[in-house]
Formats: structure tokens, C-alpha cells, sequence
């Protein structure tokens, strides 16, 4: 069951597009992932969730409630801000317990949800504390914990970890969705990290330019996105031209510059389209340098560049007959030693890991 | 001496510019009648004198009500415009706030007359202590403006969408986290206008009616020389009274600045 609903969302900012057209359908219990580059309306489209941002057409239904007219205080919806607006003038419990005010509860149960409220983001007994005097990582788990205590029906995360280092940015995700778990609320997070996306999402939506380029679960997107944009986006994608020669029942065959030829099956075309001159995608992992054995595919290369990473090595290999060399990441083993810039060697490739682009 | 010169000159300078003031006190406490050197002796007499006045009572009486009220004016549109300046776009807001802030700079002799040919010629009303509130409130809102809206630019406009987003109205929002985050800047704005309503001479001058402000009264005793040593204990007290708010008033902004963990940007002190 869906718990937001979103129909035909137009924005209009002046002459500026910012939303076109947006359908989407939240599920109740998903942690789900708004992901794009800047300037894409993802912050946009969280504003008109929350009720900050009116839309110029288009509907938003929340827990089957249609939200039209419904300000942002009388919404089931709660937020964390890219900036945590952690009041600085209330002390931590303060601030996590300000939405409880209008409730007026006895002080004892007040202060018995607060507590638990910060101790399930880990802040037990900070609850004294001057919030002016918090740590990033700190300031974080107030804002959770202060939108969570209100129960939402749906938590809204702008960008919460991007004024993070890299190690409280790493441990932040698997708390969020440890946290996720537990509640078990649907999550709905604005990022541009992709690589965060990944980690933490059941369900992405790619968006440029005001629009869902692709809404799929993070392995499908990785594995096969449907334009060559979004293939760019999420990792790193080798594009290499290619002619179809022949199309068979069980296969396909394409003429891949730097390849030769690769037979591929018919699900990995893209819908549809049967384009003669396409485009193939291939990711790093699906190149692989030759170390043993001869198999029945390789083209020789020659490394131009290469960047260690200790338990990977990302190599930059020229392919005869392509402009750019493509890159190819490899699993360091001690029987695998690094190449050395200039090395000749044997390119192959796993041919089910190939992504067919309309060109 | 490296610098030599431009020391010899921070040093002039300060004489020129605090000698005076500290003349003043000095006269206060000198038992001659006559302001010159040498001292002749302490004396608290010109004090006891002041306390006697009655004209001078109902002078400072005045002064004191037309800088609460002007004070309280000025913060009020202060807070409106500074607001409105740092949390909406409209149209026209440059040259708008512009000629707000223009009464900071504008020859007060030149705001005196027009203000006096508005009053007296336009709507000939009478002159009163309502008219030097008009006079002073249009001077004094620019000061509370530049003070306020560097507090309310120090917020993160997130702040009041957080409480908003938690269940507040739009006014409770203002009310419970705008207000309490600027309130040091308001103390601070209150002062100021406070300090310089109380010591304005000049439209004060143009636009007191029988009743007339502390310095205008001042400037009337002056010449009578009997009076000047009473005028000297006068000065000082003033004076005082001068450090006191003014160093009250940065205490608050600074505060406010470090509340919302923003930068200091200058200020009057």
C-alpha cells in the first residue's frame, strides 16, 4: 500500500520549470531515495511533501489524505533540514521535546519520551545539554530524534549527512537505516551522493532536470539503467559504440569498438527500441584483465593510467579502435600483481553484464 | 623607532578627540564658578544644586518619555523592516530600504526645517513632545534597522520552518524561536535609539513646544555663567549615563551573535 502518492506535480518558480510532471508512488515502510545532481528539484519535491512549496498543478496524497490546502504544521509528515535548525536557544530535550508542546502532557510522561526518544538515537542523557554546544554528528540525532518523537506517518531527510566528515558520514548511514528498521516509517531521503543512495535505499528516483529519469531498486539501477545519463550518474560506466549485426531467437550480436564481436541475449536490449547504431555500457567490474588462461574473447590493451586502492586497482586501459581508454577495476591478490603503466595486455569481458542504450 | 610617527598620531588623536570629555568631569567637581585653570578645590556642591532644579527636573522628565517612546517606535518598524528586508523578495526592495536607511546620513538641520514646515505650515498642528517623537522616531529607526537586521540575517532560515514543520503556526514560529534568537538584538537596537533620542539637540530644538528636552535646556542655560558649573555636573552624570547604556546595549548584541554561533560583523562599539 502506498502511503504518499504523488500525480502530475508541476512547479513553477516565475518562468522556471522545476518540477515537470512528477508521478510516483511511496510504499508505507520504505526507505526511499530522492537522488540527483544539484539544481534537479529533488529539495524541491521533499518542500512539497512537507508543504513549504505549494504546487502549480498536481496532487500529493499522504496516508490516503489528499494534502491540497493542508499547511505544513497540520501534516502527518516530519523533516530533517540540511542545516539540522537545531534551536539554539532550548537545550537538547527542549528541542526534541518542542512538538510535544501543544499536546500538553504530564511532566513526568514529557520527559520519559524525550529520553526515549534520545536514547534511540543514541544521545542517553544528553538530554541537559546546551544544543549550541553539540557536535555535528550529535546535532544530527537531535533532528532525528526530534522529528521522530511526533511519530510521522513519513520522515523527510534533506541531505542530512552532507555536513558530515567521511567516517561519521559512513556510520550516520547504517544508523539511518538501522533506525528505519526499528520505526519503521517511511523514510523519504534527498541526496546527490550516489553512492549513499545505494547503500541506504529500498527504492531510487533518478531525477534531472525536474524529472524522474528512472524509480527503481538500487541493484536494478546499477545493473541496468535505462539511459545512458543515469548509467554516468549512479558509478562508473564505460560507453563504447556499437553496430547490430545479427539478431537471433536466444541472441543478439553487436559489432563493440575496442570488443569485436559480443553476443548478448534479447532481455538486455532496452524495450522497444531495436536501433541498428546503439551504444553499450559496461561497468569496470564487468572488464577484466587477463592474468591466467587463455579465454575465447580478449583484445589486447595497453595501460595508461592506474589508481591503487589498496584492496582494488582502477586501471585505465587504451582499447585498439576506441578514442578513450575505459577503465576496468580489478581485485588486488597477491597472485594478481599490479600492472605497471605501459604494460601490454589481454582484455575480457563478461558479456551478460553489457547494457544495450538506444543510442 | 618603526612606526614612530603613526603612534605620535593614534596618540594625538585620542587627546583631541577624549580631552574635552574628560574636562567635563573635571569642572564638575572644581569649587571655582568660573571654568578655567588652576583647580581650586574639590566641591560635590554643583550636584546638590542639580537636585534643586525644577525646570531641570521637568526637562529630563520629558527627555526620558520621548526616548522611551521614540525607542520603542523605532524597534517596532525596526523589527518590521529588518524582517521584511532579510526573509522576503519584493519588488523595488533595494531603493526601498535605501530610502529608509537615507535619514542615517541626511543633514539633520535640513530634517529639522522640513519636519518644522510640515507640522506648523502643512498641518498646522501645535508643537509638543508628540512632535519630537515624530522627529526622533525617523532618525532613530535606520540605527535600529542596521542593528536588527544584522540579528535577523544571522539566522537560519530553517529555524522557523523546523517549528512550523513540528506543529507551530506561522506567529507561533516568530513568536517562540524568531523572537527569543533576536532579542538580544533587539535590547541592543532599544538602547541605541534610546541614547540618541535623549541626546538630539537639533530637532529637538526646532520641534519641542513649552516644554523643552534635556539638551535643549542645557543649550538655554548657557548663558547665564553661574549656571555653567551646574551645567558641567549635569554633562558628567549624562555622560555616565551615556557609557553605561551604550555598553549594555553591545553587551546584548555580541551576546546575540554568539547565540545563534554566527560571526561578529562589526557593530557601534
Amino acid at each position: 500500500m502506498s502511503i504518499i502518492s504523488l500525480k502530475a506535480i508541476e512547479k513553477y518558480y516565475g518562468d522556471y520549470h522545476a518540477l515537470k510532471g512528477i508521478d510516483c508512488e511511496i510504499a508505507e515502510g520504505e526507505f526511499f531515495s530522492l537522488l540527483g545532481p544539484s539544481g534537479c528539484g529533488k529539495t524541491t519535491l521533499l518542500r512539497v511533501i512537507a508543504g513549504f512549496e505549494d504546487v502549480s498543478s498536481g496532487t500529493v496524497v499522504i496516508g490516503g489524505q489528499n494534502m491540497a490546502g493542508v499547511p505544513a504544521n497540520k501534516r502527518p509528515t516530519n523533516m530533517v533540514f540540511q542545516s539540522y535548525a537545531i534551536f539554539p536557544h532550548l537545550s537538547v530535550a527542549e528541542n526534541v521535546g518542542y512538538g510535544l508542546r501543544r499536546a500538553r502532557l504530564p511532566r513526568a510522561e514529557l520527559a520519559e519520551k524525550v529520553n526515549g526518544a534520545l536514547k534511540m538515537v543514541g544521545l542517553e542523557g544528553f538530554g541537559g545539554r546546551a544544543s549550541h554546544a553539540l557536535s555535528g554528528g550529535q546535532r544530527q540525532r537531535v533532528a532525528l530524534a526530534r522529528a521522530l518523537i511526533l511519530e510521522p506517518k513519513v520522515l523527510l531527510l534533506d541531505e542530512p549527512l552532507s555536513a558530515l566528515d567521511k567516517k561519521m558520514r559512513e556510520q550516520m548511514q547504517t544508523e539511518l537505516r538501522r533506525l528505519q528498521r526499528q520505526v519503521g516509517i517511511t523514510f523519504i531521503l534527498v541526496t546527490h551522493d550516489q553512492e549513499e543512495a545505494l547503500i541506504m535505499s529500498d527504492r531510487i528516483a533518478v531525477m534531472f532536470e525536474g524529472e524522474i529519469a528512472q524509480l527503481a531498486a538500487p541493484q536494478e539501477l546499477y545493473r541496468r539503467p535505462l539511459t545512458r545519463r543515469v548509467g554516468e550518474f549512479i558509478g562508473v560506466m564505460n560507453f563504447l559504440d556499437a553496430r547490430q549485426v545479427d539478431t537471433g531467437i536466444s541472441q543478439v550480436r553487436f559489432d563493440v569498438d575496442g570488443l569485436g564481436e559480443v553476443e548478448i541475449k534479447p532481455e538486455q536490449l532496452p524495450k522497444g527500441a531495436r536501433s541498428f547504431y546503439s551504444v553499450v555500457g559496461l561497468r569496470p567490474e564487468a572488464l577484466s584483465i587477463v592474468y591466467d588462461g587463455s579465454p575465447k574473447s580478449a583484445v589486447p590493451g595497453k595501460v595508461v593510467d592506474l589508481s591503487y586502492y589498496g584492496d582494488m586497482t582502477y586501471y585505465e586501459v587504451q582499447l585498439e579502435g576506441t578514442s578513450s581508454p575505459v577503465t576496468i577495476s580489478m581485485k588486488n591478490l597477491t597472485s594478481r600483481p599490479v600492472l605497471e603503466r605501459g604494460a601490454e595486455t589481454q582484455v575480457t569481458w563478461d558479456a551478460g553484464s553489457l547494457v544495450v542504450f538506444a543510442s | 623607532m618603526k612606526g614612530g610617527w603613526l603612534r605620535i598620531y593614534a596618540i594625538g588623536y585620542l587627546v583631541f578627540l577624549y580631552l574635552p570629555v574628560v574636562l567635563l568631569p573635571m569642572f564638575a567637581f572644581n569649587e571655582g564658578t568660573v571654568i578655567a585653570f588652576p583647580l581650586k578645590g574639590f566641591t560635590t556642591e554643583w550636584f546638590v544644586q542639580l537636585a534643586g532644579i525644577e525646570a531641570l527636573h521637568g526637562a529630563l522628565l520629558n527627555s526620558v518619555f520621548i526616548a522611551l517612546v521614540t525607542a520603542s517606535l523605532s524597534v517596532i518598524f525596526g523589527i518590521c523592516a529588518a524582517r521584511a528586508s532579510t526573509r522576503f523578495r519584493f519588488p523595488f526592495k533595494g531603493p526601498i530600504m535605501g530610502a529608509i536607511m537615507v535619514p542615517l546620513v541626511l543633514p539633520e538641520i535640513i530634517v529639522a526645517v522640513s519636519l518644522l514646515v510640515v507640522v506648523v505650515q502643512v498641518l498646522d498642528l501645535p508643537l509638543s513632545a508628540w512632535t519630537v517623537i515624530a522627529g526622533h522616531t525617523l532618525i532613530c529607526t535606520p540605527f535600529a534597522i542596521a542593528i536588527l537586521s544584522s540579528a535577523f540575517q544571522g539566522l537560519d532560515q530553517s529555524l522557523e520552518e523546523a517549528a512550523v514543520d513540528l506543529g507551530e503556526t506561522r506567529w507561533g514560529a516568530f513568536k517562540n524561536i524568531i523572537l527569543p534568537l533576536v532579542s538580544p538584538g533587539i535590547v541592543a537596537s532599544f538602547l541605541i535609539c534610546f541614547t540618541i533620542s535623549l541626546d538630539e539637540f537639533i530637532i529637538a530644538f526646532f520641534l519641542t513646544g513649552a516644554e523643552p528636552t534635556l539638551p535643549v535646556y542645557i543649550w538655554s542655560q548657557l548663558r547665564f555663567p553661574t549656571k555653567i558649573p551646574a551645567v558641567m555636573a549635569l554633562g558628567t552624570l549624562m555622560l555616565v549615563a551615556s557609557l553605561i547604556i551604550l555598553s549594555v546595549a553591545e553587551y546584548y548584541r555580541r551576546r546575540g551573535v554568539e547565540r545563534v554561533g554566527g560571526k561578529d560583523s562589526g557593530g557601534f562599539l
